[in-house]
């Protein structure tokens, strides 16, 4: 484990009842980057994040994020965001109740930025959440996870339920939050398109393995005249042969800092 | 957390309380009424002299009202357990907003150690505030009863007990039922058959009940009694009649009566098959006669003949009153209250080693 990767998992799996919707999955997501997470339904996108958030627990390997066990305490609680998909929100309280919630239950939350962040994207604090677009709802969740100010934010599908305009704003905000707070994301989704706006690296998880990994520039690259997204797609069937199989993880750290420059 | 878990359970605590406020307000107002009227009668039955009559004809005023007090305490742990227990961790899976409020700088475990002492703190003072309002007002007639065992789940400390024990119930069945409603459902059933249980079965043997001998009377002993399902719980759990020669029991002011027993001087009990033999022509009537003295008018033949099987049997049969003294009221209150918060906090324990395991 070093500062490179926010994080790492070992031959991680977990097991609802007989079937396993993640099984020896290997990986590591380097820091400082916005990483997207794209694979086909039932890759064990959600399953992945949730075991790296410390919703889940493992039921086979281990899995560390920055530096530490997920959900191990407080404090790391506090270094990573997350917006579960659907981004849920309690629908009774207002959304001023769920800033309040916010800086009750963490101890670096940022105030005035939530404040600021609410303001701008015009969620009324004395609306009920409940009543809010999926929109807003998918905003003020985000909101949330950037004001307690993490290291690390992780958002699953965040977008997936939203109209094109809504889900460009939502994406762009999570831009914005990347390039202002220094904050690693990571984003799962299965709209290449949506994850190239956003994201400079790119991690294909095709049945629990890391099928394609990289920048999106070199990707980008090696698509050739293809779009990004038929280079994904061609990595999506499931009986590609092992040696076409990129090493788990392989973003070179130095390509992923000219990238970044 | 403990704000953001009192913001969440800010309108139902408001509703407790006012609910609270006015069954206080009307004990304010009626209860020092009720309370010098039974002075009052106690002055002018000692002038008369028959107190019985006069407590008993007392112990019937606000019978009615009593009564639905009364239920209203033994009812509210179950509503607790229903409507604050089951929903606590229910409503947030169905909701889907644990991941929202687990990914907080908050553990689960926490998370949950505060929920549960947060309103469950809320559930004791609520049920003490109404136990201890119900108690005060009814204390006349409570006094004139004579009879505090039958409202030993309505008074004093035991529906504390009772409403925590409820409430992590809930919890609990919402934790592992996962959803609202048939936690609920699950929370209620599972309340009431512990509720019966300890009430028959347990209550009684807390402390080894004591027994008083006595001969049969045959100027009081009648024929079978009235069945209802609390006579027919309390013979299931406590041993009811073994034949339909039903003794009457002598006057205990304020004891627990579990049962009153026809046995002969080596303990076995009376059937009816020995009933029958010894009195073949009384036994032979259909549908005998209660020989209690002012029921229905029975022919003096019959009476006297039916007193003559009480005396043979008598004999060799003798009455034995197993009951719980007066005296043992508050061990038994401060036992059962102790029983029911012990099962509450294993029960919270529980809660909060399931929610960090998952």
């Amino acid at each position: 484990m070093t500062n490179d990767t926010v994080i790492e998992t070992d031959g991680l799996g977990r097991r609802y009842g007989r079937r396993w919707a993640l099984s020896e999955c290997t990986l590591s997501v380097p820091a400082g980057r916005v990483v997207g997470l794209v694979g086909p339904n039932g890759a064990g996108k959600t399953t992945l994040l949730r075991l790296a958030v410390g919703l889940l627990r493992p039921t086979a390997g281990t899995v560390r994020v920055l530096g530490d066990r997920p959900a191990a305490g407080p404090a790391q609680l506090g270094r990573v965001g997350f917006v579960a998909q659907e981004a849920p929100v309690y629908p009774n309280l207002s959304v001023a109740d769920h800033l309040r919630l916010g800086a009750w239950l963490n101890e670096r939350w940022d105030r005035g930025l939530a404040e600021r962040r609410a303001a701008r994207l015009g969620l009324d604090p004395h609306r009920r959440a409940g009543r809010l677009s999926g929109g807003q709802r998918a905003q003020l969740a985000l909101t949330l996870a950037v004001a307690k100010r993490p290291e690390l934010l992780v958002l699953d599908e965040p977008a997936a339920g939203l109209d094109p305009l809504a889900r460009r704003e939502f994406l762009e905000e999570i831009a914005g939050v990347a390039a202002e707070q220094g904050v690693s994301v990571v984003l799962s989704s299965h709209l290449v398109p949506d994850l190239e706006r956003v994201c400079d690296a790119l991690i294909v998880l095709v049945a629990s393995r890391v099928r394609l990994a990289g920048t999106v520039e070199t990707l980008r690259r090696d698509a050739g005249s293809r779009s990004l997204e038929d280079l994904v797609v061609d990595h999506l069937t499931p009986d590609r042969p092992a040696s076409d199989r990129p090493v788990p993880g392989a973003l070179p750290a130095d390509a992923e800092r000219e990238g970044r420059s | 957390m403990i704000r953001f878990t009192w913001r969440q359970f800010r309108v139902p605590a408001v509703a407790a309380a006012g609910a609270l406020l006015v069954l206080a307000a009307f004990a304010l107002v009626t209860g020092p009424d009720l309370a010098r009227s039974w002075s009052a009668t106690l002055t002018a039955c000692g002038r008369a002299g028959d107190c019985p009559s006069a407590t008993a004809a007392f112990a019937r005023t606000d019978g009615v009202l009593a009564a639905a007090l009364g239920t209203l305490v033994s009812l509210v742990p179950a509503l607790v357990g229903a409507f604050w227990g089951a929903p606590a961790v229910a409503r947030e899976l169905e909701g889907g907003t644990l991941p929202l409020v687990w990914t907080q700088s908050v553990t689960r475990g926490r998370w949950m150690l505060v929920r549960l002492g947060v309103v469950g703190a809320a559930t004791a003072l609520a049920t003490a505030l109404l136990s201890l309002a119900v108690t005060w007002w009814a204390a006349p007639l409570d006094r004139a009863g004579a009879t505090r065992y039958a409202t030993f789940a309505q008074r004093d400390v035991v529906p504390v007990g009772h409403a925590l024990f409820a409430f992590a119930l809930g919890v609990t069945a919402g934790l592992l039922v996962r959803r609202t409603v048939p936690a609920m459902a699950v929370t209620l059933v599972a309340f009431t058959a512990v509720r019966v249980v300890t009430a028959f079965g347990l209550r009684p043997r807390l402390v080894a009940p004591e027994q008083h001998a006595l001969a049969l009377d045959p100027g009081s002993t009648g024929l079978g009694s009235a069945a209802s399902p609390s006579l027919l719980l309390n013979g299931w759990f406590n041993g009811g009649p073994s034949s339909a020669l039903d003794p009457a029991t002598p006057p205990m002011p304020d004891a627990w009566i579990l049962s009153t027993r026809v046995v002969d001087g080596g303990g076995h009990a009376l059937t009816d098959a020995v009933l029958d033999a010894t009195c073949p022509a009384v036994m032979a009537r259909d549908g005998a006669p209660p020989a209690v003295p002012g029921h229905v008018p029975v022919a003096q033949d019959a009476r006297e003949a039916f007193q003559a099987c009480v005396s043979r049997i008598g004999a060799t049969y003798h009455e034995v009153v197993t009951f719980q003294p007066s005296g043992r009221y508050w061990t038994l209150q401060w036992l059962e209250a102790g029983l029911f918060t012990g099962a509450a906090l294993l029960l919270a324990a529980f809660c909060v080693w399931w929610i960090r395991r998952v």
